[in-house]
């Protein structure tokens, strides 16, 4: 496959289509992967890379990379082509000046599950017949692959690419995933357990705001959190009172908005299953005012600028689920 | 939260009212001399459609035991439609809370027109009661904000 | 030299928690290793590293330094600063524990810093050396012996003892403190775990990496170089790095108004923040490239140019594996290099 990507992008920039390819660049180690910007056929030669690893949804640099001269190429998993589509609507990406390649997606690995069985000294992972092949400082270890993919890959809710002008292999369908279940377990559970849950899990919130700023839905110029004028301003959670509040309002925000591509929750240095909290609005969303994927379409008018006259009244909450 | 001389718990309740319906509501229900607990502060908004979730959170923060919005009853919204976007608005943050594990009484949206002052000051009896209930908020409070 | 069963060390700890309070890296729900305070029948946690640094200890995330209290048009203003408890943290690394003396150089400097001072005064730390280096450890390029560690007392294990050396005349009080359950023992089989950790240590992917290019000499040739476009271009400008760095120190101070008067306090910053040294007239930094650049010129430059060569970075590897785009400080040493 990365073959068949790096052969695409290089006669891409060839024949003049794009003057810029977004891509995945090798690093250190076998799975350190950054998201770059490739400028000649040398460049990609040299450091392009996609494999088990390259799992950073690249979409939200489209933001930046529209705003300058000449039309880029960008490669997309199918789960980024709603975040690409949901910028679009928001006129947040230029789509005259993208140029997208779907390539398939996932499962994808991650790293710290490798490492979570104690495999450390990583040097090389290789995947044969779903079985990692992991070379070590400390020996060779194997495990099995499905026990390393990533959450947001396990409960993937879709191989269907929503925009390319071109693909690379076949296109596949949406997917009837598992993604609601951690939500409903937690909607069971009394309002006591819930807040011991979540108090657990925020606390442990550095507020690092990687969650935000990898965000593809996350796109305002300045974030309410920085703006020392907007009075709630923070950079560090001085109470666990400031610790909900980033996150619901962070949650709230993209509420409608967010396509669940499950960046937040990979990109928390502590852990937190933030994406949660997105898929508790989702799930609600789609209960109170119909299914809704953000993403799915670039015209469609969102659910939270829409309403109906008949609408669930808010006293709802109190009529279903767990108190 | 304070107490009374009875040393009873005496919730802070904030109340926003939209200009148009609720607030004039509220105002009825005074020249009626009608009765509701002085445990609510009532905010002034334009619309019901003007509070965003920020300003929920950001009146438990600041000692609140319970929140309350009001507004026209959907259909008379003086802007035509802002109630109808508060009314989603608030079902999914309302939702977010209960998940959260914050007690779901403390939240209430109601709509109370401006010929409605006895619905205001029975929704406001009931809200106070509901909330004296629950006690002081200590899930969604901000220790520092704390009276000593 | 000193050691203690490994069978006995839930004995060791209850030992220390009942003189003073004691803090054990443990294992949270999630796998990741924590600080805690340790309670009865806590386990020290056998990761290599916890995800937030030591550095918390003696500079916490956020803390208040002043209150004011107002009534009417009286202000009072309160001191709230107070003498901290004895306390040990017991398992630091020597990456970590080196990084006290990068913060030292930053706060005990004068002016004192006695928010610092008061913690770095009533803690002693208690090292433990490495068995299972990772791929992700370089501090080797900054000097540190990982077999070897620094820290008021050190502690080896060989799989089955715990070997006690002090360093300072704190760590020897600690050690005088347990020496009821120490015993004197040989060091044979020890010395041979040190031997294979050092046969590791140079095997390790990043053994080679030297820092003998940097330092404050190449000033003007790294800060012009051409490389921070390319290197910052995919920086999210979160604060990844930054908070689970053990050696940043940078902070803001803040009032907070409770209604009734305000809570001065101060919480860790980070340079890759857009308002991070903003002052009266603006932004000095407006780009991303500017703020990346900072926090790298700022380890490898600036810092030993004004500490004696002293680095800013102890090669602990928690940025390497928690930066959302893995851009790290090895990647910007090996592309900005010059020979």
């Amino acid at each position: 496959m990365q073959e068949a990507i790096i052969n695409k992008a290089k006669q891409l920039l060839a024949d003049g289509t794009v003057d810029r390819v977004i891509g995945w660049k090798r690093g250190e180690f076998a799975y350190d992967i950054t998201p770059a910007v490739f400028g000649s056929a040398e460049e990609i030669d040299a450091d392009f890379v996609y494999d088990d690893f390259t799992s950073a949804n690249v979409s939200k640099y489209l933001v930046k990379e529209t705003k300058k001269e000449g039309k880029v190429l960008v490669f997309l998993k199918p789960c980024d082509t709603y975040s690409l589509n949901q910028l679009t609507k928001e006129h947040r990406v230029d789509r005259e000046k993208v140029y997208v390649v779907g390539i398939p997606g996932g499962p994808k690995l991650d790293i710290e599950k490798i490492k979570a069985k104690g495999i450390s000294g990583i040097l090389s992972v290789k995947n044969e017949n779903y079985t990692l092949k992991i070379e070590t400082i400390y020996g060779e270890e194997t495990m099995p692959f499905s026990e390393a993919i990533l959450d947001k890959c396990a409960s993937c809710k879709s191989k269907k690419h929503v925009v390319y002008d071109e693909l690379i292999g076949e296109d596949g369908e949406v997917l009837e995933s598992n993604r609601f279940d951690m939500v409903e377990q937690l909607e069971n559970m009394t309002a006591e357990e819930r807040y011991n849950f979540w108090r657990e899990q925020l606390s442990k919130c550095i507020r690092c705001n990687a969650c935000r700023n990898v965000c593809p839905a996350c796109t305002c110029e300045k974030c309410v959190f920085d703006n020392p004028e907007s009075g709630v301003e923070n950079k560090a959670a001085s109470d666990s009172f400031e610790e909900n509040m980033f996150h619901i309002i962070r949650a709230f925000h993209v509420a409608g908005r967010c396509t669940d591509c499950g960046e937040c929750s990979r990109v928390c240095p502590q852990n937190i299953p933030l994406h949660l909290l997105n898929r508790k609005f989702i799930k609600d969303i789609n209960s109170l005012y119909g299914e809704y994927q953000a993403g799915e379409d670039t015209t469609s008018r969102a659910p939270l600028t829409d309403y109906t006259f008949d609408d669930c009244e808010a006293s709802i909450v109190h009529e279903r689920g767990v108190e | 939260m304070q107490m009374n001389e009875n040393k009873e718990f005496e919730p802070l309740i904030v109340a926003f009212c939209c200009n148009w319906c609720s607030y004039a509501g509220a105002d009825l229900s005074g020249t009626n001399r009608l009765n509701y607990p002085t445990n609510v502060k009532i905010i002034r908004v334009p619309c019901s459609c003007r509070v965003n979730p920020m300003f929920i959170l950001r009146a438990f923060q600041r000692g609140a035991d319970g929140v309350i919005l009001c507004g026209c009853h959907p259909g008379d919204c003086h802007y035509t439609s802002g109630n109808y976007f508060t009314r989603r608005r608030m079902t999914l943050l309302f939702s977010m809370l209960d998940f959260l594990g914050i007690e779901r009484d403390r939240t209430r949206v109601e709509w109370v027109s401006a010929a409605e002052g006895a619905k205001f000051a029975a929704t406001m009896n009931e809200f106070t009661e509901a909330v004296k209930k629950l006690g002081p908020n200590r899930r969604l409070e901000d220790l520092r904000c704390r009276k000593q | 030299m000193l050691r203690i069963s490994l069978d006995k060390i839930d004995e060791l700890f209850e030992a220390v928690n009942s003189q003073q309070a004691l803090y054990i890296p443990t294992d949270r729900k999630d796998g990741a290793a924590e600080y805690k305070k340790y309670e009865s029948g806590m386990k020290m946690s056998d990761k290599l590293n916890t995800v937030r640094s030591a550095k918390d200890f003696f500079f916490p995330q956020t803390e208040n330094l002043v209150e004011f209290k107002m009534e009417g048009k009286k202000i009072e203003v309160k001191d709230i600063r107070e003498e901290s408890e004895d306390f040990v943290i017991f398992g630091v690394r020597a990456c970590d524990a080196r990084s006290f003396t990068i913060l030292d150089k930053v706060y005990l400097v004068e002016p004192v810093d006695s928010f610092y001072k008061n913690r770095r005064d009533h803690g002693t730390v208690v090292t433990m050396a490495c068995t299972r280096p990772s791929e992700t450890c370089f501090c080797q390029t900054f000097g540190i012996d990982p077999t070897a560690p620094e820290g008021d007392a050190a502690c080896w294990s060989d799989g089955s003892f715990l070997y006690f050396k002090a360093n300072t005349d704190k760590g020897q009080k600690f050690i005088d403190s347990i020496s009821s359950l120490l015993e004197d023992g040989d060091t044979a089989e020890l010395d041979k775990a040190i031997e294979k950790t050092k046969t590791i240590m140079s095997k390790l992917p990043l053994a080679n990496l030297s820092t003998e290019n940097f330092g404050g000499d190449k000033l003007n040739e790294y800060f012009n170089s051409d490389k921070w476009g390319e290197l910052s271009e995919s920086c999210l400008g979160c604060g990844t790095c930054t908070f689970v760095c053990p050696t940043c120190q940078c902070y803001d101070i803040k009032d907070f108004n409770t209604g009734d008067g305000i809570k001065r306090f101060r919480c860790w910053d980070s340079c890759m923040y857009s308002d991070f040294t903003k002052m009266a007239h603006g932004n000095p930094r407006l780009t991303q490239l500017e703020r990346f650049r900072q926090r790298f010129m700022h380890k490898l430059v600036y810092f030993p140019k004004n500490n004696e060569g002293e680095f800013g970075c102890v090669g602990c590897g928690r940025c390497l594996s928690k930066c959302p785009i893995s851009m790290n400080i090895v990647k910007v040493m090996k592309a900005l290099e010059v020979k």
